[in-house]
């Protein structure tokens, strides 16, 4: 049997069985790492050594039964999880040789149910970018054709979990960061609601915006994903002291009922928006058709400031990043540049050469949103705007359950195509960034191929802290469709 | 709105940035296209709309004040590009 192709439930099943072990498990992924990866370049960090290590720690665990659905599950972290012992860059030559001294809470999580952290995953640097090409290190291609991107910034993640390389990832999503590339593999990618998964250890990129959440091959393992990473964090303070549904309960209520009763929205300005790929739009009106099909009431409703989610995005987030970022500054950890004049040069080198230039552009937006003088104009508009958009998707979760919406306005484009154009750039991630704006959470889930053979994705969004809600209208699309092939031949 | 080569600099510095010309150059067209994007806020209208400071929780979090024991300078200082005992170094700052 070929162990690389189990689904995350599956092998928690089988290893549950004793049918087999962890260590075969995590070899089998490691063999299948060390073939392909040198062309797709998902891993900036993978040991081995210490994988197996993990393995044969959960081996034992399951031995004496003492076991969770994680335990021995091969798992690759975004690098910029931080992982204690390990290497985290967050794609950045500054922490290059940065090694963590402490866990993130989801990291611990896995860690305390004895998961195996296979390796750390190329991202886009700090996380900005929509491609992975802003990656400090190398740009990784897309396993389904290796001349396009695979998505960003969580690409490594998805490509990953897309080769099959892993049982499981997790990214983390800004703006679309799981879900855009989410759909540009064929995987699935969930963007909790804002305070669902503690942000504790996650390297900042734009606190009101970052979410973690989890990269799988179907959503019943995305279930099982949120499952060990939700809930209140007293080490993240706007993590939210909500109670945490099973969240393999929604599957169950699709099994039940389908999608009766369900009210499903479609926002009329994103159907409107020019430069939707012809095969991105047969995709959703064919969900669109399925939905209805499964028992879904479908209505259309309006999002009525759409046509500035992507200016007021691309405002605050450089915004919180010029302000994160300020840490960086070669005192405490990463780079610090060599042979300075001063104090106040060593800063500007360090920065200078340790960031690249998309990083060093949104520090440039950040800083001159907020200086004096333009602060209300930029920041302040934006941050109302952004009040605005939230009382839209309030309005419009009055009467939907469900926002049905592309992903990306096309499927993937290829490396090289759009990088030295970052408005344009910035303009593609249109359709995902208002549900970190509204805080509100939102899925990806495989919903058909290009005429080229390239995935192409279906989001929805859902209320805040209703997850349950895409789990449920999320696996029965994937059900319904049965789509093949679910994994390229790489 | 066309952002000049002397605001770019002065940006870079308070963002503590050093820039070659070259880089400084493409900047101010990127800038420029980006901001001048931006200017479509100027149509939305905002009146007595309270901005969003964050994303979903608006109180205040609060715990007890318990000592914990540190994780000590060892820990603390692993990272340190340079460091002398249980301090960071710096470049000289008073001359």
């Amino acid at each position: 049997m070929d162990l690389h192709t189990l689904s995350l439930a599956r092998a928690a099943q089988m290893l549950d069985e004793k049918k087999i072990s962890s260590t075969e498990l995590t070899r089998a992924y490691l063999d299948r790492i060390k073939t392909h990866d040198r062309t797709l370049n998902s891993f900036i960090t993978a040991d081995a050594d210490a994988a197996l290590a993990q393995a044969a720690a959960a081996d034992d665990q399951i031995a004496s039964n003492n076991h969770t659905p994680f335990t021995g599950i091969p798992v690759a972290l975004k690098d910029l999880l931080c992982t204690k012992g390990m290497r985290t860059t967050c794609g950045s030559k500054i922490l290059d040789n940065f090694v963590p001294q402490y866990d993130a809470t989801v990291v611990e999580k896995l860690r305390q149910s004895h998961s195996v952290i296979i390796g750390k995953t190329n991202m886009d640097e700090f996380a900005m970018g929509s491609s992975t090409e802003n990656s400090a290190y190398f740009p990784t291609r897309n396993p389904w054709h290796v001349d396009s991107v695979p998505g960003g910034s969580s690409g490594g993640s998805a490509a990953a979990v897309a080769a099959q390389f892993c049982s499981a990832a997790l990214g983390s999503d800004t703006g679309g960061s799981i879900r855009q590339p989410a759909s540009h593999c064929g995987v699935v990618g969930l963007k909790p609601t804002y305070g669902r998964v503690s942000r504790y250890g996650l390297v900042s990129y734009a606190s009101s915006l970052d979410q973690i959440g989890p990269i799988t091959r179907t959503v019943e393992d995305a279930a099982l994903m949120m499952n060990l990473i939700a809930g209140h964090d007293p080490k993240d303070s706007t993590s939210a002291p909500k109670p945490v549904p099973d969240f393999t309960s929604g599957l169950t209520a699709f099994d039940k009922t389908g999608l009766k009763g369900m009210t499903v929205g479609i926002p009329k300005e994103y159907l409107d928006m020019p430069g939707i790929d012809p095969d991105v739009r047969a995709v959703f009106d064919n969900v669109r058709t399925l939905m209805e099909s499964l028992g879904a009431e479908i209505r259309s409703v309006s999002l009525p400031h759409t046509d500035y989610v992507v200016a007021a995005y691309y405002i605050i987030a450089p915004c919180e990043a010029s302000s994160n970022l300020a840490r960086f500054d070669g005192v405490k950890y990463g780079f610090r540049a060599q042979d300075t004049a001063d104090l106040m040069d060593m800063y500007k080198q360090t920065k200078s050469t340790g960031f690249g230039p998309e990083v060093q552009r949104r520090i440039i937006i950040g800083t001159y949103a907020l200086s004096a003088g333009y602060y209300d104009a930029y920041y302040g508009k934006a941050s109302q705007v952004r009040a605005l958009i939230m009382a839209d998707f309030a309005k419009a979760f009055e009467t939907c359950d469900i926002l049905l919406s592309p992903v990306a306005p096309t499927p993937a484009f290829r490396i090289k195509e759009k990088i030295d154009d970052p408005l344009t750039m910035y303009l593609t991630d249109i359709f995902t960034l208002s549900a970190n704006m509204a805080a509100v959470p939102g899925i990806s889930v495989p919903a058909g191929f290009s005429a080229a053979g390239l995935p192409i994705g279906i989001q929805m969004m859902a209320n805040r802290f209703d997850e349950l809600s895409l789990i449920r209208a999320g696996y029965g699309v994937e059900k319904s469709m049965n789509l093949a092939p679910r994994f390229p031949d790489i | 709105m066309k952002i000049s080569e002397q605001e770019v600099e002065n940006i870079a510095h308070l963002a503590r940035l050093k820039m070659d010309d070259e880089q400084r150059q493409a900047l101010c067209g990127q800038l420029s296209d980006i901001l001048g994007y931006m200017d479509k806020l100027a149509h939305v209208d905002v009146t007595g709309v309270a901005p969003a400071s964050g994303a979903a929780f608006m109180h205040n979090v609060l715990r007890e004040d318990v000592p914990q024991t540190s994780p000590g300078p060892r820990v603390t200082l692993a990272n340190a590009p340079e460091k002398d005992q249980d301090y960071y170094l710096v470049p000289r700052v008073v001359k």
